[in-house]
């Protein structure tokens, strides 16, 4: 094993890539204004105040930033979605990260709350949004702890607040937290949840709060890992930053790889360049599924995304491709299964996620998913009835109708159904616990089915020491 | 009289003041007076509703959506084990069921002493560390049940665990209700101005004309 996750940074494994948002994380203090600053920090804030505003936010159109949050749309062109003449206009930062899987900006809060704050900065004066809210999840103590330092050095320093740098850009930036609701990272439940109500997603459209967010104004909602490339960008030009990974896809990301795999770990990873299998069996990476195990199947975009199989390793990771192939990279969490996976066990688990994080606003979604837990345990605990599966499918094509998103399996004879699905409710939160579902039963049918007709499991291959407890170094 | 101390009432009208509106105060106060109390009683629910303009029942239905705000007593720790897909392949709920079996509490309850609640939870971003646990949201990586066992022990006899696991953290574990140590502080004098909607309704200065020349 070569390098490994320091202590200070854990799980951040620093592989040979390009590092746009990771390039500190070597450093223990790099959370710290000195260190920031002598690595470059606040440069991109001060080249950008000798722009005009509205040539900072064509830079960050021209890179083709997609947002890092989930649905992957271009912040650039969002930025543009705020009304004309509408002022005053808010920033709300996404910091509530907690899909299934997910572990990156946590990271980033942790160890570079400078680099977060620089590009919030740089977002408020390319726009003109005169307040900026920090919305930071309520479990993550240390990242507040970082976040309100950072914030203290940085208006001590004089880069945020009145006055900016002696400029006339001024603008506050106010840390917030959360209290513990996965809805509240859905952009609409955010704002609610900011203006002290019950974090329950709002009805649309509008589709984006950059007509009617916080307090009705227009508001630009983003993800801290998208905020936090807008420094480099700003520093290095949008053609720089379109030297690397695709066309569709520029730039790099952050990849946590979890579950079954010999190293696993949060990799800054190009886009469109890497593929699955790079990542899984690549020295630089993952280095193989433990003990040299079959790969079963592996969630590539979080707890949300339509499960992969071992025909999908060879795709690349890019948001084109992987949703034309039925499923997302949502937030960058990909779990790895492998044979020793009990796939009824798994899909329960994911959809008793969803059944217990439903805010209870949509019907199908609030009975939906309570069903979906229930009917899933029954199967999963030997009591399941043969209508079971098709009840099921029957309650995720009622919550999200039509074909759902799967992968292709070519020994089927099936094409893929591209993402993303349909819905009957205000949010993707509903549509997202069908996604196990029809995951699971479509690819492993039998293993349904021998739990209720034989009132037990298919025997998979014998879970190795390893999977009780214990390290897995 | 008042429920917040002198000191909590300070920070509680800074904290107001940084919001266009004050109901944005609301959770933020929730967090304050569970730091003050280690849960949130009636009288602090009346306390800041009267700090907000809004009614004690919109305090309880805003605050009851949340899981970390508690409205009942809960111990001096409380141990989070995460049973979501990555901490479950790697055997979180064999070392949640350790953990009922040695403190001798379900999943949600609390041990006679007062010291420990249990809770399963959902995922906690630290998905590549599995299986993980916080205790008064602290986090321990990797862990197993030895780990686990030294921590509670650690707790029971006063001593800090944090040399423990994997954790990434630095610090000692306050008692529940103290989430960030460290308060956001805005001196008067580098304050840009909290931003009401209603007023305001003019293009902010820069984006007219040059922001003017960057000084130091």
């Amino acid at each position: 094993m070569n390098t490994s996750a320091p202590a200070f940074a854990a799980g951040y494994i620093n592989n040979d890539g390009p590092k746009l948002i990771t390039e500190r994380f070597k450093f223990e203090d790099s959370f710290t204004i000195e260190r920031f600053l002598d690595t470059g920090g606040y440069n991109g804030l001060r080249k950008a105040l000798e722009r005009k505003p509205s040539e900072v936010h064509e830079e960050v159109r021209d890179a083709v930033l997609l947002g890092r949050g989930g649905a992957g749309f271009p912040a650039g062109v969002k930025w543009g979605f705020c009304p004309e003449g509408v002022w005053p206009r808010y920033l709300v930062v996404n910091g509530d990260e907690s899909e299934p899987g997910t572990y990156k900006d946590r990271l980033l809060m942790e160890r570079d709350p400078h680099q977060l704050i620089e590009g919030c900065l740089i977002t408020c004066y390319a726009l003109g949004l005169s307040q900026c809210f920090l919305y930071v999840r309520g479990e993550m103590a240390l990242a507040q702890e970082r976040i309100a330092a950072a914030l203290n050095e940085a208006y001590e320093a004089g880069y945020v607040g009145r006055e900016i740098l002696g400029t006339q850009f001024s603008v506050d930036i106010i840390l917030h937290w959360g209290a513990g609701a996965y809805i509240v990272g859905e952009e609409t439940a955010l704002i609610e949840s900011l203006e002290g109500n019950r974090g329950m997603p709002r009805l649309k459209p509008p589709y984006f709060p950059a007509a009617i967010g916080l307090y009705g104004q227009p508001t630009i909602v983003n993800n801290v890992e998208t905020l936090s490339n807008v420094p480099w960008i700003i520093d290095n030009g949008a053609s720089a930053y379109k030297e690397m990974g695709s066309e569709t896809s520029p730039g790099t990301r952050l990849f946590a790889i979890s579950g079954h795999v010999n190293r696993p770990g949060v990799y800054e990873v190009e886009q469109g360049v890497t593929t699955f299998r790079d990542l899984f069996y690549g020295e630089n990476f993952c280095q193989g599924i433990r003990d040299g195990n079959q790969l079963k199947m592996f969630i590539p975009g979080g707890g949300s995304a339509p499960w992969f199989f071992e025909e999908h390793l060879d795709l690349p990771l890019e948001a084109r491709p992987v949703g034309e192939a039925g499923s997302m990279l949502g937030s960058g969490a990909i779990v790895v299964m492998d044979e020793t996976t009990d796939a009824v066990q798994a899909c329960l688990r994911v959809v008793r996620f969803f059944a217990r994080e439903s805010c209870g606003k949509c019907s199908p979604c609030r009975e939906g998913t309570t069903w979906e837990e229930k009917i899933l345990r029954r199967i999963y605990e030997g009591k399941g009835r043969p209508s079971d599966i098709e009840l099921l499918l029957d309650i995720g094509d009622n919550i999200s109708p039509g074909p759902y998103p799967v992968a292709s399996f070519s020994d089927q004879g099936l094409e893929a159904v591209p993402f993303p699905p349909s819905q009957t409710t205000i949010c993707p939160l509903g549509p997202s616990s069908v996604a196990p579902i029809v995951s699971a039963i479509r690819r492993f049918r039998d293993e349904f089915e021998s739990r209720i007709t034989l009132r037990e499991s298919i025997p998979v291959a014998a879970a190795p020491a390893s999977a009780e407890g214990g390290t897995n170094e | 009289m008042s429920y917040f101390t002198e000191e909590n009432l300070r920070r509680a009208h800074e904290t107001i003041g940084k919001y266009p509106r004050p109901k944005s105060a609301v959770i933020p106060l929730l967090h304050l007076a569970q730091e003050q109390n280690g849960w949130i009683t009636n009288e602090a629910m009346t306390q800041i509703a009267e700090l907000t303009g809004v009614t004690s029942a919109e305090v309880l239905g805003t605050g009851s959506f949340y899981e970390m705000f508690k409205f009942h007593p809960v111990g001096k720790y409380l141990i989070n084990i995460c049973t979501n897909i990555s901490c479950q392949l790697l055997g979180a709920e064999e070392l949640l069921h350790h953990a009922e079996s040695s403190l001798g509490i379900s999943d949600g309850e609390t041990t006679e002493d007062g010291l420990f609640t249990l809770e399963d939870v959902e995922c906690i971003a630290a998905c590549t560390e599995a299986p993980c646990f916080t205790v008064n949201y602290r986090y321990f990586h990797r862990a197993n049940e030895h780990v686990l066992d030294e921590v509670v022990a650690d707790l029971r006899s006063g001593r800090s665990p944090l040399g423990k696991g994997n954790q990434g953290d630095s610090g000692e574990i306050p008692p529940h209700g103290t989430l960030s140590r460290i308060q956001q502080h805005i001196p008067s004098d580098r304050k840009a101005g909290i931003v009401p909607p209603e007023e305001s309704k003019n293009e902010p200065q820069w984006m007219n004309q040059s922001p003017g020349e960057i000084q130091s």
